[in-house]
This record gives C-alpha cells, structure tokens and sequence, in this order.
C-alpha cells in the first residue's frame, strides 16, 4: 500500500463520519476535530472505520497522533511500515 | 381487534405519510415490532406496533399521506377469532392535545379503500365513537391524558373500566408519553440535498423553538450544579478500554448516563412526566441523550431501562442510538418513550451548561466538558478531571433540597465506576 492509498482511506472515513463536509480543500495540517467538527463518537467511528478497513488496532492513546490529515497518514504509514 | 393507528410523534405533527410495511396481512405481530415506516413533516420514523396479534388488513399503502390517528390496519390479538372484512370500519381518532392550526398546507383527506365510511373528525377532547367507557374510566383519563383508544376494556362487550385506565397510567404507558411532545420527533431525516434540506431545518428549528418556548412559559424551573472529580472513573474506563477491540470501546459519557439512571432510583421524582397537572412517576428510566445533528438541531432519543442495563449492553445501544439518529432511523419509541434528558456538550464545548426542560419532562441533566483544574484532596491541591454536572428541575415537582441530592447521588455513584 502506498501513502497515496492510505491517504485515501483516511478520506474515504472521513466522508462516512461528516458526509455533508466538502473535503477536497482540506489542509493537511488542520486539525479534523475542529475543522470538520467531529465530537467524540464520530472520531471514534473514524478511528473504527481506519481500523477495518486497514486492519490495525489504534490505541486510544496514539489519537492525539491522528490530530491532522498528515498526522494521520504518517501515523497509519508508520504501523502499516510504508 | 385492535388498530394500529398513524402516531403523534410532536405536538405539530398533523400527519404522515406511510412510507413502507414492513409486514403483510396474515404476518404475526408483536408488541414492540417495527411495523411500518412513516414520513413525517420531520423526518422518517420507524413504527412500532404495542398490541401482540396478527395483522390483519392494512386500510393505507405506500405512499398516502393522512391524519395523525387514522387507522392504518387492524390487528387480530392473540386468540380472537378473523373478522369478516366488512366489520372492519375506518375511524379516525381525535387527536390528543392539539389545538394548534397546521402551520404548513394542511394534509390531503385519508384516501379511503372503496366502500368504507370516514366519520369526520371529532374535536379535540371528544372519544372515538367505538369505545364504550364507562363514566370514571373517562374522567381519569382525561385528567392523566391518557388515548382511551389505546386502553383494553374488561367490562362487559369490552368496555373500559377505571381500573383499565389505572393499568395503563401503571405501565408507564406510551401512550402518555405519545400524547406530549417527545423530544426530537421533530429532528430527524434522512440526508436529502437541496431545499428540501432548507426547509426541514426551518421546520426543526420551529418544532424547538416551540417546545422550548412552553417549557419555559409553564415550567418553574430550578438549577443546581457540582464540581465532580472524574479521576476514578477517567481511568477505570481508560483500563476498560485498553482491553477491548476498538468497537468495544466506551467513551466517558456513557459512564455519566449509567450514574444518572442509578441515581433516579434514589430520587424517583426526578424521573417523571407533567400531565394536566399531575407528575406521574415513571416505573421505567428511559434516559433521552441530546444528540447533535451534523447539519443542525438536535434529537434526544430515549436509552431505554437505562438504570438496569450492564453498560456494555448499554455502550452498544448509545452507539447504535447516535448513528441512527445521524442517518434518520430512529424509532417511533425512541422518541416517544424518554423519561428524563441528559445534555453533554463534548470535550470541546463549554463547562457548564443551563439545560432547559423537555416537556413533559420534569428535569433535564448537563454535563461541561471534561477539563483538568486544581482540585484539593487531602490537604493537598493536584491536577484532576473535573466535569460539571447541572440539574435543571420542575419547581412544582421536587425542591432543591431533593434536586441537590441527587446530583451528590451523581457523584457518589462516578466515584465506584466498576460498580455502574
């Protein structure tokens, strides 16, 4: 799997948590909470949607990782050893 | 026979559209099934059906809209006989405290199955022409506005005696709940473009408004907050959690939840509804949990006997409840059925929040964000997670006195989280 490839699955999440968010003018280094107003359970559906579609478990303590777009896609990256 | 009838789902709700049967005549039915699927002004609800039995005949299909009330099919119950068809007659049912006008273009007639007889409506207030009652039984159910039509007689010919009426008022019947306003009926939808979407959004925020403007014209209400340290049940659940697969994983609020619906045993009051000025004390404790929609407004379906579910069980039923409210799949009890409501405003929100009452609720619970701040243990000030939790309550109900112990029952129960 490529970074492009996970990159796409991080969106492809983030469209099931915030459908109605346009994400094609997301800056990578914004922070998802706040620009895409996800509260608790809908990071939490994201991180369960990474998880089945990647197979990886993700701790609850490696979220603060994930803050941003790149964060996440370096963090999944890095277990995924890409 | 019974009748399985187009609810009231909010106080201005006129009508609404049959969608789909999720059962044919001849197929059993039972009590708590989903039946039918009906579009409202607000939304698309799953209908429940409170009556065990066979459907019989269905009088409305896909795609008619009628009045709240009509008779959408009928029901053998367990061990009557079949019906002959033409016995079957159409009725349709006063409706239960609505004097308003519909605010929208009002409802097209029923569309009627040929050779069937419409009475028209009665006034509100009046009884279906069916019911035989007899004098007492009607009086108390006007006084606990409870639908006479949804009561079982066991007079003779099936009449409905005083003692049925008090059954149904002991039940926690839905029907009472039914005939207020439950929260969020007015808030659900499917996801839809345009306009459409426009216009719901008007018409949600309408339906709070309205609610929220009776709340706070006829409910007294009273406030009372803590501080609750948090540090015991913070790391229970982060040990919890550090032993489940990710689906399993809980988050804080659901332990806020558990603690709120153990602490209504000892303050049962709390856990009530108004009706024509009497509080009728719920057996069950269905928590509504305020939900934010993703494109404005709120829901706040009902966890059901929240008080008696492990909270595993109880985890997965808020997770199932939240998605469903997202996509617009609740159910008609959901939003019928809450006995008392709980507000959160997530970890990113305020500290404190000033709930207002949800008719016919008599109290409503908030919870700020979950922060760290100095905290004095022993002598000694440490950093700890604090939430603060907010009760706003019915004056004619309970006092501050009672609405103060039951936040400190609140807070005492967060402080043996493996015991929720």
């Amino acid at each position: 799997m490529t970074r492009e490839e996970v990159r796409q699955v991080v969106l492809r999440a983030l469209r099931d948590v915030a459908p109605e968010v346009e994400l094609t003018g997301l800056k990578p280094q914004t922070r998802l909470r706040e620009e895409l107003d996800l509260d608790s359970m809908d990071f939490l559906n994201f991180a369960i949607a990474l998880h089945e579609a990647l197979g990886i478990e993700i701790s609850e303590t490696d979220y603060p990782r994930m803050a941003t777009l790149d964060g996440c896609i370096d963090y999944l990256a890095t277990r995924l050893r890409i | 026979m019974g009748d399985f009838v187009m609810p009231i789902l909010g106080a201005d709700m006129e009508a609404g559209t049959l969608v789909e049967w999720r059962k044919q005549p001849g197929d059993p039915v039972q009590r708590g099934e989903i039946v039918a699927e009906v579009e409202t002004d607000k939304g698309l609800i799953e209908v429940e059906i409170f009556q065990t039995g066979v459907l019989e005949k269905i009088f409305v299909h896909p795609g008619e809209k009628v009045p709240v009330g009509t008779v959408l099919a009928s029901i053998r119950e367990e061990g009557a006989a079949a019906q002959p068809a033409a016995a079957a007659t159409l009725v349709v049912r006063p409706r239960a405290a609505l004097g308003e006008a519909p605010r929208s273009a009002p409802a097209p007639p029923p569309v009627l199955p040929p050779g069937r007889v419409t009475p028209p409506p009665p006034p509100p207030g009046a009884q279906g022409q069916r019911l035989r009652v007899s004098p007492a039984a009607r009086r108390l159910a006007t006084e606990l506005a409870i639908d006479l039509t949804l009561v079982r007689g066991s007079g003779p010919s099936g009449a409905i005696l005083r003692e049925d009426v008090d059954r149904v008022a002991a039940e926690c019947s839905r029907t009472v709940a039914a005939a207020a306003p439950p929260l969020g009926a007015e808030a659900t939808w499917k996801p839809i473009g345009g306009e459409e979407r426009i216009e719901r959004q008007k018409r949600m925020r309408q339906a709070i408004g309205a609610a929220m403007a009776r709340s706070k014209r006829e409910i007294p209400h009273y406030y009372v907050a803590t501080t609750i340290d948090m540090q015991r049940a913070v790391s229970w659940l982060a040990e919890q959690n550090l032993k489940r697969p990710l689906p399993d994983r809980m988050l804080y609020g659901i332990v806020l939840i558990k603690a709120v619906a153990l602490a209504l045993r000892e303050l049962p009051e709390l856990n009530s509804v108004w009706l024509e000025g009497v509080a009728l004390q719920r057996p069950s404790v269905n928590v509504g949990v305020a939900i934010a929609l993703r494109e404005g407004g709120l829901v706040a379906p009902a966890l059901h006997d929240a008080d008696r579910q492990p909270i595993d069980a109880l985890w997965r039923q808020f997770r199932d409840l939240v998605q469903r409210a997202r996509s617009g799949r609740l159910r008609s009890s959901e939003l019928a059925d809450s006995t008392i409501t709980i507000t959160s405003l997530g970890e990113r929100g305020v500290e404190l929040v000033f709930p207002i009452i949800y008719p016919p609720q008599v109290a409503i619970v908030g919870f700020g964000k979950l922060v760290e701040r100095p905290w004095s243990v022993g002598g000694a000030v440490v950093s700890r997670p604090l939430v603060n939790a907010t009760l706003a309550a019915d004056h004619r109900v309970t006092d501050g006195h009672r609405g103060s112990l039951f936040l400190a029952a609140v807070d005492r129960l967060l402080q043996e989280p493996e015991r929720l």
